[in-house]
């Protein structure tokens, strides 16, 4: 076991070192540089101009080099104008250069300087990592038991009415993309104008030119309460229950038709039971992989979501920093994601060993 | 029909089982598909009744019905099951649940697929008691263990604490038998509980249920297509045809004087001691079995039947009617009392004897060895599995070589290494002239290729489904690089249709339109595409009927005499082996335990594994008194064989060997006995010399 995941971790590495030299590549491209250095500079740069910027800023040399430095695995640049002043990565302006680290990159703790949000990458990156978490975490929550539990009613007896309504639901669920289903669930429910506002409104169940549910979740970043969360939990939520109630109720009807299940019937064993002690943990082995798999995807699905309801979080940040050409940001985001996805599979890999007691990983 | 009166207590002078003029049908959306027609049967308290026929005759339809698990689609049409008195047919879901498992318990051919593969054995044995009458969980698992012990298993605490997949095959059905006797039920139904395991583990499986079913007097429903094994266990038997019961009686008495053409037709196209190839070869039932929605009118075996008469046979539905004299014996037959049941087959043909001729393949010290390791997540020691150990035989033209042996003997990988599908470790592989020990398949040349081919043992999954039969055919002989033109090759595939008697027209079918034995007389065509000269036929008959097996193998005999091709034959059945070759090599865990021809194997003396290999063969002949000797435990595993002998571990001889404990040692030398007839044993020839035959048959 210890071995295995020494082995995976090391793997893991590897893959996250070629996948962020890809991102550092492809974000560090020569168009890039020049917009870069004019936005940094000034619009009306000359071409001359442009490349003295790129130079004296360290983004000149091979992209290996740069990449290195980045992982602070080889010096940072320094740069000294004719006026005698230096910079470098690895200090900021007037500090003394002698007095500064010759490493300053990923290993050494230094994400970089992020140029839209003009500070440090980890210091605005961990405030939304943060807010984004306590997304996954409530779409999780709503998402994995509902999702269970569908795909369960509906797999244990397959064609039955139970499993058509629910399948049917399931598909369209998970046919809706988020930027639909969100539009959707706010029209519905979040406005005073349309939907079921202001009928509610009417009745006198709530109070004129409120809404049911907020369409912006900004001030969930203080403070979430059931009114400001709820639809982005859910429009993010009922795209994976779909799917996952699919991959659960196709696991859990061919389970159903296995010998075992027979044997257990045949036992006397009450239906209740045959679902919940001899067929559930069997038909959970393939969906948990694919709930795994949800992880890296909710990052997907936040950067819709966040950017629909002005939640400021992952997702929010990797729009603004790809919108506005911010470098050192995007890596970041792209190291976070790397990890997220590497870490989850190994999650699955073994836990799928637990729950399957007849594999071995090799 | 009258209301059961349930709570009436039942007089164990009755029946407990008592099925009359059972219909059962499935329902598409096409239309009804009858699956079993008219089937009465009567199971007395302590009786084992055993219910026979080919596969798609319904008896296993009969077990499920009497379970009541039809499916969606099954549905009792009429007649009624009364279980102690009770008709099962109008019982609700609850009583229903409260029979099941408690009551009327079932035994299935599967084992490893009817045991919940994440749960523990323990867990799944005590929830028979805990369901059925309320016991704790502690006692439950108390008397689980106890159970496992009773089924003779080694180490109960372990088992009940184990998974299944850790527990080998003959393990698992042993588990799947206690499992159906924990609440000790009146009546089990045993559904080819052995057709998955090997015959040795088989032997030992079925001492376990007769022993059982004495001590607990359970009544048994035992269905099989071995008609060996009905006579080793059932009291009466039920022969089945398309759905029908057709013959019904006491177990010796339909053996020793069948009333049935069917029956009849079924024991002369098995191999019972006294067949052979040349002089009384079998006799295959001729046509196939009809579809259920394609029955013939009036008698269901008519088409097929040597007796058949128009105008009376195909008329109407066919009564049983009674045999006088005997014991409740039964036969559908409207003729039975016409017929000569002693006469002899008419149409026995005495074929010739093939030559043998010159040397083709031999082996010197072949071993194949595989590496594996072990742990849950790859980590672990690294083990060498022996698969082949100094393997040295050689075949010649026109010969057939058995190879024997149970399962992970090493005979399926011995088959891929001479293929090329492995390579060999060490030792050489002479083909012809020619070393091809270390040459994969992909590098030998197409004339090596089309030389040495194989026919395989299910013929479902070896034709390609989305191609015609032609066109695989031809497919083969492209590979062979056979003829200038697709007009030659087309001619060349009609001719190989020919020879394996399928009609010429066959070659547009597509292979879902065949029968089991039609498809593998495709593989036997396809094999011989490019003039075999060597082919190596792995359990080609074993997925097979009986009635069909007799063909496939009468057809691959016919091929061998006309091409002098080798054959090896690769089996575990020893009754086909006895019938078919010329020569036997037994191989027990990778070791060729003993070699020799026919007559030499299969009487003493013997090699201790060989002697009890025969004795674990059911025969279907009231007239062979057959020695019992029942091997200990499994087949030890090939990545932690014994130490020395491999054999040492479970043979009944091996207090003979002097000095005591030399087969702990050493693997024995190869001891060459007269007539080239060669035994890995320690003892010695004056303690051989004293092996008593096996099987023996009474004088009549």
């Amino acid at each position: 076991m210890g071995l295995f995941v020494l082995r995976r971790l090391g793997v893991m590495l590897l893959t996250a070192l070629a996948l962020t030299f890809v991102v550092f590549y492809l974000t560090n491209l020569q168009p890039n540089l020049e917009k870069l250095a004019r936005t940094e500079g000034s619009v009306r740069m000359t071409d001359e101009a442009v490349q003295a910027w790129i130079e004296q800023n360290g983004h000149s040399g091979s992209v290996f080099a740069r990449y290195g430095q980045w992982l602070g695995v080889v010096p940072g640049w320094t740069y000294t104008d004719e006026k005698g002043d230096t910079r470098g990565r690895c200090f900021a302006i007037g500090q003394d250069p002698a007095t500064a680290p010759r490493f300053c990159g990923l290993f050494q703790g230094n994400w970089g300087f992020s140029t839209f949000f003009k500070k440090p990458v980890a210091a605005s990156l961990g405030e939304k990592l943060a807010a984004t978490g306590w997304l996954m975490l409530a779409v999780m929550l709503v998402m994995v038991p509902t999702s269970l539990f569908l795909g369960v009613l509906s797999g244990m007896r397959e064609g039955s009415v139970i499993d058509r309504t629910l399948s049917t639901f399931s598909i369209a669920s998970t046919a809706t993309p988020e930027y639909v289903s969100g539009v959707i669930l706010v029209a519905l429910l979040a406005t005073a104008a349309t939907g079921i506002s202001p009928i509610l409104a009417d009745y006198g169940l709530l109070e004129p030119n409120k809404t049911l549910f907020l369409a912006s979740a900004t001030s969930a970043m203080d403070d979430i309460t059931f009114w400001n969360f709820t639809l982005p939990v859910m429009t993010i939520a009922l795209y994976g229950i779909g799917y996952i109630a699919r991959m659960t109720r196709a696991s859990m009807t061919e389970v159903m038709t296995q010998q075992y299940i027979r044997t257990a019937r045949l036992k006397g064993v009450p239906f209740r039971t045959v679902v919940m002690r001899h067929a559930l943990r069997n038909a959970l082995i393939a969906p948990f992989t694919v709930i795994m798999l949800q992880f890296p995807w909710l990052l997907n699905g936040v950067v819709i979501v966040e950017s629909l309801f002005n939640y400021k979080g992952f997702g929010w940040t990797l729009v603004q920093a790809a919108s506005n050409n911010d470098i050192p940001l995007l890596l970041a985001c792209s190291v976070v994601a790397v990890v997220v996805v590497l870490l989850t599979q190994l999650i699955s890999d073994i836990g799928y060993v637990f729950l399957n007691p007849r594999i071995r990983l090799a | 029909m009258t209301a059961p009166a349930s709570d009436q207590p039942w007089d164990p002078s009755k029946p407990i089982l008592e099925i009359e003029h059972l219909s059962i049908s499935f329902f598409t959306r096409l239309r009804e598909i009858p699956a079993v027609m008219d089937f009465s049967c009567t199971v007395m308290p302590g009786e084992a009744m055993g219910l026979v026929g080919e596969s798609g005759c319904g008896k296993s339809t009969v077990a499920l019905a009497v379970m009541r698990e039809l499916g969606k689609t099954g549905r009792i049409v009429s007649g009624s099951m009364k279980f102690k008195g009770r008709d099962l047919a109008l019982m609700n879901d609850e009583e229903l649940r409260h029979i099941r498992g408690s009551e009327i318990a079932m035994i299935y051919q599967e084992p490893m697929a009817s045991l919940n593969p994440a749960m523990k054995i323990g867990a799944q044995l005590a929830e028979v008691p805990m369901l059925h009458s309320g016991m704790s969980k502690d006692e439950a698992w108390k008397l689980a263990r106890q159970i496992v012990a009773d089924v003779r298993l080694p180490d109960p605490d372990r088992i009940v604490n184990a998974y299944p997949h850790q527990l080998s095959g003959g393990q698992q059905q042993r588990i799947v038998i206690a499992m159906a006797l924990m609440a000790k039920p009146a009546l089990l139904i045993l559904d080819e509980p052995t057709t998955a395991l090997d015959v040795t583990v088989e032997a030992g499986i079925v001492d376990l249920v007769k022993e059982l079913g004495k001590k607990y007097g359970t009544s048994m429903l035992f269905i099989s297509h071995n008609l060996g094994l009905i006579m080793d266990v059932c009291d009466r038997i039920c022969v089945m045809y398309s759905g029908e019961a057709v013959e019904t009686g006491n177990v010796t008495e339909v053996f020793d004087k069948m009333r049935h053409p069917y029956t009849q037709a079924l024991f002369r196209s098995i191999p019972l001691p006294g067949a052979d190839k040349n002089a009384r070869p079998l006799i295959s039932i001729p046509g196939n079995f009809p579809l259920p929605h394609e029955r013939p009118r009036g008698c269901n075996f008519g088409p097929r039947c040597d007796y058949f008469e128009k105008g009376r046979c195909d008329e109407a539905d066919v009564p049983m009617s009674q045999v006088p004299g005997d014991d409740r014996h039964e036969s559908r037959c409207l003729r039975w009392q016409e017929i000569d049941w002693d006469a002899p087959p008419a149409k026995r043909e005495v074929k010739e004897k093939a030559r043998i001729g010159e040397v083709v393949l031999k082996m010197e010290d072949l071993r194949k060895y595989y590496s594996v390791s072990t742990g849950a997540f790859g980590g672990g020691a690294s083990k060498v599995v022996k698969a082949n150990e100094t393997l040295s035989f050689e075949a010649r033209e026109g010969e057939t070589l058995a190879i024997v042996g149970e399962s992970g003997c090493g005979k399926s990988t011995f088959a891929k290494v001479l293929m090329g599908l492995e390579t060999a470790t060490s030792g050489s592989i002479m083909l012809f002239d020619e070393n091809v020990q270390s040459t994969p398949i992909q590098k030998r040349n197409t004339d090596t290729v089309s030389q040495v081919q194989m026919v395989f043992q299910n013929p479902f999954d070896t034709l390609n489904p989305s191609m015609t039969v032609g066109r695989q055919i031809i497919r083969a002989l492209e590979v062979f690089r056979y003829g200038a033109s697709d007009e030659e090759r087309k001619n060349r595939m009609l001719e190989l249709l020919d020879l394996v008697k399928l009609p010429r027209s066959f070659a547009d079918r597509m292979p879902r339109q065949l029968s089991g034995g039609q498809k593998q007389r495709v593989g036997i065509a396809r094999a011989f595409a490019g003039g075999a000269k060597i082919v190596v036929a792995d359990e080609p008959v074993s997925a097979l009927d009986v009635s069909v097996q007799a063909a496939v193998t009468d057809l691959l005999m016919d091929i061998q005499r006309e091409n002098r091709t080798t054959l090896l034959f690769i089996s575990h059945d020893l009754s086909i082996v006895r019938y078919l070759s010329d020569r036997v090599m037994v191989m027990y865990l990778g070791h060729v335990v003993e070699m020799g021809t026919t007559d030499q194997v299969f009487s003493p003396p013997y090699h201790p594994y060989t002697e009890a290999l025969l004795s674990a063969v059911p025969i279907a002949d009231t007239r062979v008194i057959r020695k019992r000797i029942v091997l200990e435990g499994d087949i030890p595993s090939a990545m932690n064989p014994p130490t020395g002998c491999p054999f040492q571990t479970r043979c009944r001889w091996k207090s003979q060997v002097s000095p005591a404990g030399l087969c702990d040692r050493e693997v024995p030398p190869v001891q060459v006995l007269e007539g080239g007839h060669q035994i890995k044993c320690h003892l010695s020839p004056e303690v051989l010399a004293t092996m008593e035959p096996v099987i023996q048959i009474a004088a009549e």
